[in-house]
């Protein structure tokens, strides 16, 4: 058994980050995430691991050293909030075209604009379905602890390197600024130079040596039938995140009559629902996505025939709703609610909104 | 058992370090626990509270529209949340500067004076030590042996020093609950 | 005499460095950036740095400096190579880290990356070209473009009061104390590019003996956007450019030497 701490989110992933043994860390201040950046000044990972922890002059320049050291086969990563992780797109699309592994997370605020400091899940189509230029995705974890918000860094670079693709933690004010016990795993060694050359050596930028042609890292082809061809090689590796490596969790889903789909904060606001309502007798389970790219469409798609109707709960004006949708091929009745712009909904507000759709009314979508 | 708690009152009272080491105690006896506080501007000065679940169970979740308890420190505080104590919980308030008083009758409320005590003892710092101890008394949610493991695993150790002061504060709450009843 | 027996070794007096790759360059005839590419390549060569380096390319004319430059190279966002080369060299201090950057590039879009790459003094070679034009995108203003210069975007000249003043970014960035070494240089003579060339070598031994930021501009032309054949184009450069742009180291060994 590993260290136990009582932790809020944004330390836990940036105390998991040393722990996993990440090579550098670029980011820039922002509320409700700046804890991440502090945590690791404070913890001084250069004299723990020789961890690079550096304070960018911006988003456009943390998220541009990231793109750097991945470039070099170095684990790296960064946390920003929702206006900062706009600020990233740009390179965020660059990191995906030029097929570098690195760790994002988002701790998401309420928007559009500047919006609040409160959470929000309104990043959802961002974070999914691409977010900058150009046809590519993200793997996408949605940790909805503060436990997950740990582990996720480790199990996001495993993915990352697996695909050498960017993964984001998308996560937001609530999971990071609370607290819960932690159980940290031990410290992990960084990968040595040799290690790198080894796993990497074959396109990371770490000097040209007579054994190799040049590794060239670029999403430019000014030829577009081989930009077409490297398109498909993009999404091949998104159809092979679709088969291996979806997540998800189900709690009482079981003898459902209904569900609630929901994911991160959301989820765990839906699990008190849960209690609440199995206490009225109402058959209801949760349905919790934790990769949200790739969406666990199989997954959800087996309730058509078993559910009469699915609440999608999430701090966004229905956006997770339509990948439900999607799932279920809008076979089953799938209604929306949630409060957004930096509101989060209350347990009975959601229970409210479950005995309308079960009522026949609607939730306004 | 589970255990859902608010405590509110201004910033400075030592509201969420309450709640940290409440939390922390409940780690310290193999619990599961959750703190989430109201955060933002309203950190700064004004307004503070937060959310502890102390539960032996996985915690759903952490933010709540009613509570087991309610530890109460402002008048604003008591505005906003004696109504959210569900039916047959517990309001536990300093009547220091609280000028409209708790009126429910089917919930127990008690008052404990950690205003004045911490005066007395001459550490006002100390004042959320001994609402915490009031509470645990009323409600033995962890054991005090647990609260001293918690506080030393939540202070730097250059503040181990503070520990004894602490506990006599906490000692001192214990003693001083008194049931209040609405006339 | 046949050619054969010319093509001897005892003959040869230039040789290309294999850190150029046989690809035909992209730039325009007459264009500076070719023997920039060169003298940047035959000092790594010279160092023997090529399996040490990690170039990093802009966007502009020089976006596919990769295909030219036969070491790791690393394509950035426009603008970001100094954030780039900060991430690579942060993680990798062991290894040399250059950008290669036009006045869009380094000037506009990317101004903040390069003075704080700058100012927080990392361990980088910045080299910086300017002809006072984007080049790629078909001629139009840049940061750099001189007062009254005609360009597709100041087509009756660049008027200072509504479109600003040509950046002296060289002379900015070496008002920093994270710049060890400044200097601006030219291509367009031999013995330019004799100078250019230790320029060059020099900041890779700034950077080697790990003393802080080198940065080198090379003060160049762009016959196409300036619409002007080469000879004409150099002559402009000369009596246009230079003056505003005066050639010459302008911080070595940390110093200020130029104070203008």
């Amino acid at each position: 058994m590993g260290e136990l701490k009582l932790m809020k989110g944004n330390e836990a992933i940036a105390e998991a980050a040393i722990r996993a043994g990440v090579d550098a860390y670029f980011g820039y201040p922002i509320t409700p995430q700046s804890e991440v950046l502090e945590y690791l000044m404070q913890e001084q990972p250069e004299e723990r691991t020789g961890m690079v922890v550096l304070q960018a002059e911006s988003e456009l320049a943390a998220i541009n050293m990231v793109y750097g050291a991945a470039s070099t086969g170095k684990k790296v990563m960064t946390t920003s909030s929702s206006p900062g992780i706009s600020l990233y797109q740009e390179g965020i699309s660059y990191i995906a075209g030029a097929e570098l592994p690195c760790v994002i997370a988002n701790v998401v605020r309420g928007g559009p604009g500047l919006g609040t400091i409160q959470p929000s899940q309104a990043d959802y189509f961002q974070a999914t379905k691409g977010g900058g230029h150009g046809d590519y995705k993200l793997y996408v974890l949605a940790p909805a602890s503060v436990q997950e918000m740990a582990d996720f860094v480790e199990d996001g670079f495993n993915i990352a390197y697996k695909y050498r693709n960017p993964v984001m933690i998308l996560t937001d004010g609530m999971i990071g600024q609370m607290m819960e016990k932690v159980e940290l795993k031990d410290q992990k060694p960084r990968w040595t130079d040799e290690e790198i050359k080894k796993m990497s050596d074959s396109w990371a930028t770490i000097g040209k040596g007579n054994h190799r042609e040049r590794n060239i890292i670029t999403s430019l082809d000014l030829d577009s039938a081989k930009q077409e061809k490297h398109n498909h090689h993009l999404q091949k590796k998104y159809r092979q995140m679709e088969e291996e490596d979806v997540r998800f969790e189900e709690i009482n889903c079981d003898d459902a009559d209904y569900l609630i789909v929901a994911y991160g904060s959301s989820s765990r606001i839906a699990m008190k629902t849960l209690n609440l309502a199995r206490a009225k007798g109402i058959r209801v389970g949760l349905f919790r996505p934790i990769t949200l790219y790739p969406f666990p469409m199989k997954a959800l798609n087996k309730y058509i025939g078993q559910v009469k109707g699915i609440l999608s709960v999430e701090m966004s004006a229905g956006q997770l709703i339509e990948d439900i949708m999607l799932a279920v091929e809008c076979k089953i009745n799938v209604q929306h609610f949630g409060r957004y712009g930096g509101m989060i909904h209350s347990p009975d507000e959601v229970l409210q909104a479950l005995e309308t759709l079960i009522n026949g009314g609607n939730n306004g979508r | 058992m589970t255990e859902e708690i608010i405590i509110a009152g201004f910033g400075g009272q030592g509201v969420l370090s309450m709640g940290k080491i409440l939390a922390y105690s409940g780690i310290m006896q193999d619990q599961e626990v959750s703190w989430m506080p109201s955060y933002g501007p309203e950190m700064r000065g004004g307004t503070a509270n937060v959310t502890v679940i102390v539960s032996d169970e996985r915690i759903s979740s952490p933010i709540l529209n009613f509570y087991d308890t309610a530890i109460i420190l402002n008048q604003q505080s008591m505005d906003k949340f004696e109504s959210r104590v569900k039916p047959g919980g517990i309001l536990l308030y300093d009547p220091n500067g609280i000028t409209h008083h708790p009126t429910r009758t089917d919930i127990t409320i008690y008052r404990i004076e950690g205003a004045r005590l911490a005066a007395e003892m001459g550490n006002t710092k100390i004042f959320n030590m001994i609402v915490l101890g009031a509470y645990l008394k009323i409600k033995p949610v962890v054991k005090l042996e647990n609260v001293i493991l918690g506080l030393k695993k939540s202070l730097p150790e250059r503040y181990h020093k503070l520990i004894p002061m602490n506990q006599a504060a906490l000692t001192k709450g214990m003693e001083n609950p008194a049931v209040y009843k609405p006339a | 005499m046949d050619v054969k027996e010319i093509i001897k070794d005892e003959n040869l007096v230039y040789k290309k460095t294999s850190l150029m790759t046989s690809n035909v360059l992209s730039y325009c005839p007459g264009c500076g950036h070719g023997t920039a590419h060169r003298i940047i390549m035959e000092t790594l060569d010279e160092m023997g740095l090529q399996s040490q380096t990690i170039g990093v390319a802009p966007v502009g004319c020089s976006v596919l400096a990769y295909d030219f430059m036969n070491i790791d190279m690393i394509q950035a966002a426009h603008g970001r190579a100094p954030a780039v080369a900060t991430g690579v060299k942060r993680t990798r201090p062991d290894k040399f880290v250059f950008t290669y950057q036009g006045d869009g590039d380094l000037a506009a879009i990317g101004t903040a990356e390069t003075i704080h790459a700058c100012n927080r003094g990392e361990n980088i070679t910045i080299v910086f070209i300017n002809n006072g034009i984007y080049g790629m995108t078909g001629g139009q203003m840049a940061p750099t473009t001189l007062e009254g210069m005609k360009t597709a975007t100041s087509p009756y000249g660049r008027n200072l009061r509504s479109m600003g003043n040509p950046l002296k970014i060289t002379e900015l960035i070496a008002q920093l104390p994270g710049t060890y070494y400044v200097s601006r240089q030219a291509v367009h003579t031999p013995s330019a590019v004799r100078k250019a060339k230790k320029a060059i070598r020099l900041a890779f031994e700034i950077q080697k003996e790990n003393k802080g930021l080198s940065f080198v501009e090379i003060v160049s032309n762009c016959n196409s956007g300036w619409k002007l054949p080469p000879v004409k184009a150099n002559q402009w450069m000369v009596d246009n450019m230079f003056p505003f742009y005066p050639l010459g180291d302008i911080k070595v060994d940390g110093q200020l030497v130029n104070a203008q």
